[in-house]
């Protein structure tokens, strides 16, 4: 294969913290993992968060951490969704790799603890029976084999996993985190931010920096240097407020045709209705003047479509429902029709 | 030659709607390495044209020499071996495909076609591109596995091959796939810039456009390009020279979904529903996909009804459309939409009149 251009390589990757003390925001887990490395005595890890929290950067730099460059591949093994996680790899593969023994020995400023380290990223999606495959594995090898857990909800793993592993929680970033950290990236790729386009960044990203960096690489590759705040809602796919405002109004005004005309309109300008429907629900949970019977009448109808829209059915007509739903709430018409059922 | 075809802007200078688009697109080009991309958009509004014109910008004429293939690929799949056969069009530098038409397995022709463009890449003789670029169109209908496969396929394989994606509604495609690539929101031409390209487009075939013809066409179009431009060139077979108040033929089943909204309308009686239901085999058969029937079904009857009553109208179309979806047999979910209309609004006259 060609040598990567270095312009090619995404700045996540190239950004992505070498360390586990520049992981940022992350106080406790940081402190505690330190700890772990100074000591090499390392339990089962089950990490879990948001996504763009640092997650999968924190198990990475504790690998790498921990075992020298030429050990790396015969120390670690690396799964995520993408590749087969099916229950005969957790039997065949998985297990084989656990089985190994090794030696230890502190080799050129490495620990290099006589363990491997077996990383699952994205283990919420595996199957429950793939799961329960590995709970024996995992006590059974405990001895030359460390197991880390990544996820973004801890629901999906299932109890007995979890139970053995020590849990670290991740918090999304705030918003100062986030731009300094942004504000770092810029000075180094020599971009131009002014203050509001930062804000946006953060606001539009909410507590995802690995989104918020690929947006903000989105946006240098097509605009240049130096980037307004349009131009990353642009990139981002977010629909603008002054859209978004006026579906919500015309819903208020409670005249139906308006809000046709509306829909009409964003499906016509491209929106996603995904999107259209999550930036609408907070416009409606932040509203003053309506009350929350109102609220909860809308936002049920929110989550159907939602499930509609997952299962594949057409955005016009459900953008449409949710438009008239939303009306009949605000202008108090009668949520149930009174003839013909 | 139609002309859609005829019209159709060949590079990025000659676009005439979406300019602004087109020239962040040519930078992107002109620069070494360029991102994997997905274009989304509602139908008719250029997402095609511009990423024929973005092929063309990369690989210069050679681009347009296209040859049309039938391939088939022989899988192995751990224990079997699976025959998948699939048309692509393609050219030196690209390949064109639509692999939802694999149906369930479109997982296995992704992956196989990324890696065999991996494996014979072009070679970089001056300087130019190292890679080939792989057009994947309606990735919307991409099976949930497809798109989890493509996310990693993507990641290994960027250095020889670029991925244009091209898709209706970006809400169907998955986050993981979305945020990999740099999203281009095509939106719908305005009527302006329709009327602007349809003038573009009498004026290079000679033809003498009354005024307010082409803003007639515009409005007629509903925001679509390509609509508006077949059309223009169904008046001008029709009758020409245009006269001011020439009718601008609507298509004929939409016609036909109007003549249905009526009859329902009319009257509301099992009678009537047997008949509505040899009508709407008739536009399926026609190969009218079913949510563009209700769609339009839905409009036709929106226009006629009290507001009241449009709630409710709109809140069970969305229903049915669901469970269109969900469903096997679009007829059903099209039939049932229409009985609960019936009643609905049978009940609606009853308490009004008596």
């Amino acid at each position: 294969m060609a040598p990567l251009l270095q312009s090619s390589q995404p700045w996540v990757e190239k950004y992505r913290p070498k360390q586990v003390k520049d992981v940022a925001h992350q106080d406790e887990v940081v402190r505690v993992v330190t700890n772990t490395l100074e000591t090499t005595n390392c339990p089962h890890m089950l990490f879990y968060g948001p996504p763009g929290t640092g997650k999968t950067t924190t198990a990475l730099a504790i690998a790498h951490q921990l075992f020298r460059p030429e050990l790396y591949k015969s120390r670690v093994l690396e799964l995520n969704a993408s590749d087969d996680r099916g229950i005969n790899v957790v039997r065949t593969k998985i297990k084989n790799f656990a089985a190994a023994a090794v030696g230890s020995g502190r080799q050129g400023g490495y620990p290099c603890p006589p363990y491997k380290i077996i990383i699952l990223d994205e283990a919420d999606s595996m199957t429950e029976d793939a799961q329960n495959a590995l709970r024996r594995t995992m006590e059974t090898y405990s001895k030359v084999t460390r197991f880390f857990f990544i996820c973004n909800y801890i629901s999906r793993i299932i109890e007995p996993l979890a139970s053995r592993c020590a849990k670290f929680r991740f918090k999304p970033l705030t918003d100062e985190v986030m731009s300094s950290r942004i504000s770092y990236i810029c000075r180094e790729e020599g971009l131009n931010l002014d203050s509001k386009a930062l804000s946006t960044l953060s606001s539009i990203s909410q507590g995802d920096l690995r989104q918020a960096i690929t947006y903000l690489q989105g946006a240098a590759r097509l605009f240049g240097s130096s980037i307004s705040s349009k131009d990353l809602i642009r990139v981002s796919g977010v629909i603008p407020g002054e859209d978004v405002q006026a579906l919500f109004s015309a819903c208020k005004s409670g005249n139906f045709d308006l809000a046709e005309k509306e829909v009409g309109s964003i499906i016509a300008e491209g929106y996603p209705v995904s999107q259209m429907l999550s930036q609408l629900y907070d416009m409606v949970v932040e509203a003053d003047d309506v009350s929350d019977e109102q609220k909860a009448i809308i936002c049920k109808k929110f989550a159907e479509a939602d499930k509609c829209l997952v299962d594949g059915a057409g955005e016009y007509l459900q953008l449409l429902g949710v438009a008239s739903n939303t009306m009949r709430a605000l202008c108090n018409m009668p949520q149930e029709f009174s003839f013909g059922n | 030659m139609l002309w859609v075809d005829k019209y159709r802007p060949k590079t990025l200078d000659k676009v005439l709607v979406h300019q602004d688009i087109a020239e962040n697109l040519k930078k992107l080009v002109t620069e070494q390495d360029c991102p994997h991309l997905l274009f989304y958009g509602p139908s008719g509004s250029g997402k095609k044209t511009l990423i024929m014109a973005v092929l063309r910008q990369m690989f210069g004429a050679s681009a347009d020499k296209v040859k049309v293939e039938n391939k088939n690929w022989k899988i192995d799949a751990g224990t079997r071996t699976i025959d998948v056969e699939l048309t692509t069009l393609s050219s030196t530098h690209h390949v064109e495909m639509n692999p939802s038409n694999a149906g369930f397995q479109d997982r296995y022709v992704v992956q196989e076609i990324i890696k065999e463009m991996a494996k014979n890449r072009p070679i970089d003789t001056k300087g130019k591109k190292g890679f080939k670029v792989l057009v994947l169109n309606e990735v919307d209908k991409l099976s949930r596995e497809a798109q989890h496969s493509l996310r990693r396929t993507m990641e290994k394989y960027s250095a020889s091959c670029r991925l244009i994606l091209c898709c209706n509604s970006s809400s169907k495609v998955t986050e993981a796939v979305r945020s990999r690539c740099l999203n281009m929101r095509i939106n719908a031409p305005t009527e302006e810039e329709i009327v602007k390209v349809l003038e573009f487009i009498g004026k290079k075939e000679g033809l003498q456009l009354p005024p307010g013809f082409a803003s007639r066409i515009a409005q007629q179009s509903n925001r679509s390009l390509r609509r508006a431009i077949l059309s223009f060139e169904t008046c001008r077979v029709q009758q020409y020279p245009f006269t001011n108040n020439q009718a601008i033929p609507p298509m004929d089943w939409e016609e036909y979904v109007s003549e249905i909204a009526s009859s329902i309308l009319k009257e509301q009686s099992p009678k009537r529903l047997f008949e509505v239901r040899g009508k709407l085999y008739e536009l399926l058969v026609n190969c009218i996909p079913p949510d563009i029937i209700l769609k339009r079904l839905l409009y036709e009857l929106l226009k006629k009804l009290d507001s009241e009553l449009k709630h409710e109208i709109s809140h069970w179309a969305a229903y049915y459309e669901h469970r269109l979806r969900l469903g096997q047999k679009a007829i059903f979910h099209l039939e049932a939409f229409v009985a609960k209309f019936m009643s609905i609004y049978k009940g609606f006259l009853i308490e009004t009149f008596g």
